[in-house]
């Protein structure tokens, strides 16, 4: 019964996609897009219905949450052992993710209706939101590596085109094209690793490669490179590819350009879904990172801190508000990344791993919401600028106060859900590396203090702030998601998320730790208070400090010039010293040699044609010399 | 083998043949006028049939085969004269000679 179930869940928006994108120039835009939306609701309907039942009916064996293969299909044999197949794995993270991606992406469904309407293209927008519902489901329901990278694919070209769905604005094609190369770039090197890693272990069921007595870790991989085993590559490789998708550094320079796509598409793929996918790739393959390459996991962790202080250091100076935005989802997810480093496999020491988890649902609603409410605000003031924007919470009564919720939640507020979220990560750092802690512990504090910064700019600062048209609030399709959003952000901390997902898929009761959960919310706080002296009123102490630490102002302003590192490496080092040079070679050694060729056979032809005279008696002559040749031969020899 | 015939040595038959052979290779190669050339085909075609008629005789009496060859090589260079002389007709009417030289324009 669970296969139909899930498989409708999938193929669904597969079918609105084809749907959609072959016949919606036939309807109305609006009737395209209820289409869509009610295509979702069943979608996301299935999905509630799916986890009640894994949950609370069919999931749990013996106090364990099994791994349910709903469904396989042999889809490619290549041999016996290497097949590629396509299915349905149903365990705790792909159920969680399923209602995570589905409730989202409805949300998003259902604003966009207002938020894009009277768009050229709206039927094709909705086309590809569903194309990217469908590869993302697929991404997280899969059953092997090979079907994950299908997916991971179809997820990068969905977020392309949604990217570049202003396509006749040049910085957003130029975003769409450096978000898919970039992350193209980082794909390389999973695929390199899935394939290094499926030489040597013989399958890419994550079933059987996650095993703790299965083929990989039972009998680990004795091979060797470069003084780290095969297994250490290629688990590296693979997390490279989750970098790329999940805007670690030095990968992130995609998701703030990413911004240039409707910021509805920012919400469901940019903050909430497919930007987390490099997490649920770590937690996939998680036993395979905890037993057979936990060294791997110290450098994800690592990676993971510096991404997360870097991403929130520069989001406190950066003006559009969609960037601010941007780059905290850089920095929050970072932190799951993080938590998933610091994590052991079971008990308590898998506590990282559930917090990673717990963190990657509560962010995805609040950012969602965020990111949405951005929308909103951008809808009635036509512009991504803070200095177009101040005293919104007069005319927005509804986004204020439900971005003032999310804002809440992400800064570590209880009872808000990112509160117990976060200090759950917190916490798992704490106990494993205090360094690491400690970067978490200020980038918390930062996190607080630029998003109450984002808030005040919008909502208060100018208070007597003129408009060329009065702002009004959004209409009710797109304060709806809000709302819902909303009260998710602020009864989800509740979920007893422990109980549900865990590393060893035992369940964990987490307690609250009040002593680090009240120093995160003292930090917090004080981010909170910075924000509100700098910025509740209009004045010039922003401006102040900025002149203060004037150096780093403008490295965070520029971003850490990051772009320009890559544009003087690619630019500079690849195209010039590399690909020029080897360019030349191609044209006049290897294209030259061909031409060389060509010119003696043509020079040597032109002269002997003479030969060809068309005298018959001349071909006689030649013919009767010859035979005279061969018979004197034959006589002497 | 009686009479006259079998006191001519083979030898004298082949001196013969060779002689009409290079003449007839002679006139191919030196000869403008295509019939003179065809003539000359000619000779070499009829010095190889008598080379067949020798052998045959003076090698393996009892057979026939060589005979036969050359029966064969005459009935196909009458055919082959006929078709000659036509294209040689239609080279006529195109060009208003027959002059080998004058048919290298046919190479393109």
């Amino acid at each position: 019964m669970m296969t139909y179930t899930t498989l409708t869940i999938v193929a669904l928006p597969a079918l609105m996609f084809l749907f959609l994108g072959l016949l919606g120039g036939k309807f109305k835009p609006a009737v395209a897009g209820i289409i869509g939306t009610l295509g979702l609701t069943i979608v996301a309907a299935l999905s509630y219905m799916t986890a009640f039942q894994y949950f609370f009916q069919v999931g749990k064996v013996d106090g364990v949450y099994q791994q349910l293969t709903a469904l396989n299909v042999n889809w490619l044999t290549l041999t016996d052992k290497l097949h590629i197949d396509l299915g349905i794995l149903l365990d705790p993270i792909s159920v969680l993710m399923l209602v995570v991606v589905s409730t989202v992406s409805l949300m998003v469904h259902i604003y966009s209706m207002g938020y894009m309407k009277g768009e050229r293209g709206f039927q094709r927008y909705y086309a590809i939101l569903s194309l990217f519902t469908f590869s993302m489901l697929g991404l997280v329901v899969a059953t092997n590596i090979f079907q994950m990278y299908i997916f991971w694919e179809l997820v990068g070209v969905s977020s392309y085109l949604l990217i570049g769905f202003y396509y006749t604005k040049p910085s957003a094609v130029a975003a769409s094209k450096k978000a898919f190369i970039v992350t193209r770039f980082a794909d390389l090197f999973f695929l390199i690793g899935i394939l290094l890693l499926s030489f040597y272990s013989g399958t890419f069921s994550f079933v059987e490669l996650n095993d703790p007595n299965g083929s990989v870790l039972g009998q680990p991989i004795t091979a060797t490179f470069m003084g780290a085993s095969v297994l250490s590559w290629a688990m590296i490789l693979i997390f490279m590819g989750g970098a790329g998708k999940s805007a670690m550094m030095p990968f992130h320079i995609w998701l703030p350009d990413a911004m240039e796509g409707p910021t509805p598409v920012s919400a469901l793929i940019h903050a909430a879904t497919m930007v987390v996918a490099g997490v649920y790739l770590v937690a996939r393959l998680f036993p395979l990172y905890a037993f057979g390459a936990p060294e791997v996991l110290t450098i994800i962790s690592y990676v993971g801190a510096i991404t997360a202080l870097f991403a929130a250091v520069v989001a406190c100076t950066q003006t559009d508000i969609k960037r601010v935005l941007a780059f905290s989802t850089i920095s929050q997810i970072a932190y799951m990344i993080t938590a998933m480093g610091v994590s052991g496999y079971g008990g308590h020491e898998g506590l990282g791993y559930m917090a990673s988890m717990f963190h990657l649902t509560t962010h995805a609603f609040f950012k969602a919401l965020l990111f949405l409410g951005a929308g909103a605000v951008i809808h009635a003031v036509h512009s991504n600028e803070m200095k177009d924007m101040g005293g919104l919470r007069k005319y927005l009564p509804i986004t204020h106060i439900t971005f003032l919720i999310a804002c809440l939640s992400i800064a570590g507020i209880p009872p808000f859900s990112g509160f117990f979220s976060k200090d759950e990560i917190l916490v798992a750092a704490f106990e494993h590396d205090k360094l690491i802690f400690a970067v978490l512990y200020l980038t918390a504090g930062l996190t607080a203090f630029y998003m109450f910064r984002l808030y005040y700019r919008i909502f208060w600062g100018e208070n007597d702030k003129q408009y060329h048209h009065t702002p009004h609030e959004a209409p009710l399709n797109m304060t709806f998601p809000l709302m819902f959003l909303a009260a998710l952000t602020v009864v989800f901390g509740f979920v007893p998320f422990g109980s549900f997902v865990t590393a060893d898929r035992l369940p964990y009761e987490g307690h609250i730790q009040w002593p680090i959960a009240s120093m995160s919310i003292l930090v917090g706080v004080v981010g909170i208070l910075i924000a509100t002296v700098m910025y509740r009123k209009s004045n010039d102490k922003p401006d102040r400090v900025a002149a203060t630490v004037k150096g780093l102002y403008k490295a965070s302003f520029n971003k850490f010039w990051f772009d320009e590192g890559w544009l003087f490496v690619t630019k500079q080092i690849l195209f010039k010293r590399v690909s020029a040079p080897i360019a030349w070679f191609d044209r006049h050694i290897i294209d030259g040699f061909m031409n060389l060729l060509a010119s003696v056979t043509s020079s040597v032809s032109h002269r002997i044609k003479g030969i060809q005279s068309g005298e018959l008696q001349d071909y006689a002559w030649a013919f009767y010399m010859g035979t005279m040749v061969i018979v004197v031969l034959v006589i002497l020899l | 083998m009686s009479g006259i015939m079998s006191n001519i040595p083979m030898e004298a038959y082949l001196i013969v043949s060779t002689v009409m052979f290079f003449a007839g290779v002679y006139g191919f190669l030196s000869r403008r006028n295509m019939l003179t050339i065809l003539m000359s085909l000619e000779l070499m075609l009829n010095a190889a049939d008598i080379n067949f008629v020798v052998f045959n005789r003076y090698l393996y009496p009892g057979q026939l085969d060589g005979t036969f060859f050359a029966l064969f090589a005459i009935g196909i260079s009458a055919a082959e004269t006929a078709l000659a002389i036509a294209i040689i007709i239609n080279i006529y009417r195109n060009l208003k000679n027959i002059y080998i030289d004058e048919v290298s324009k046919m190479k393109y």
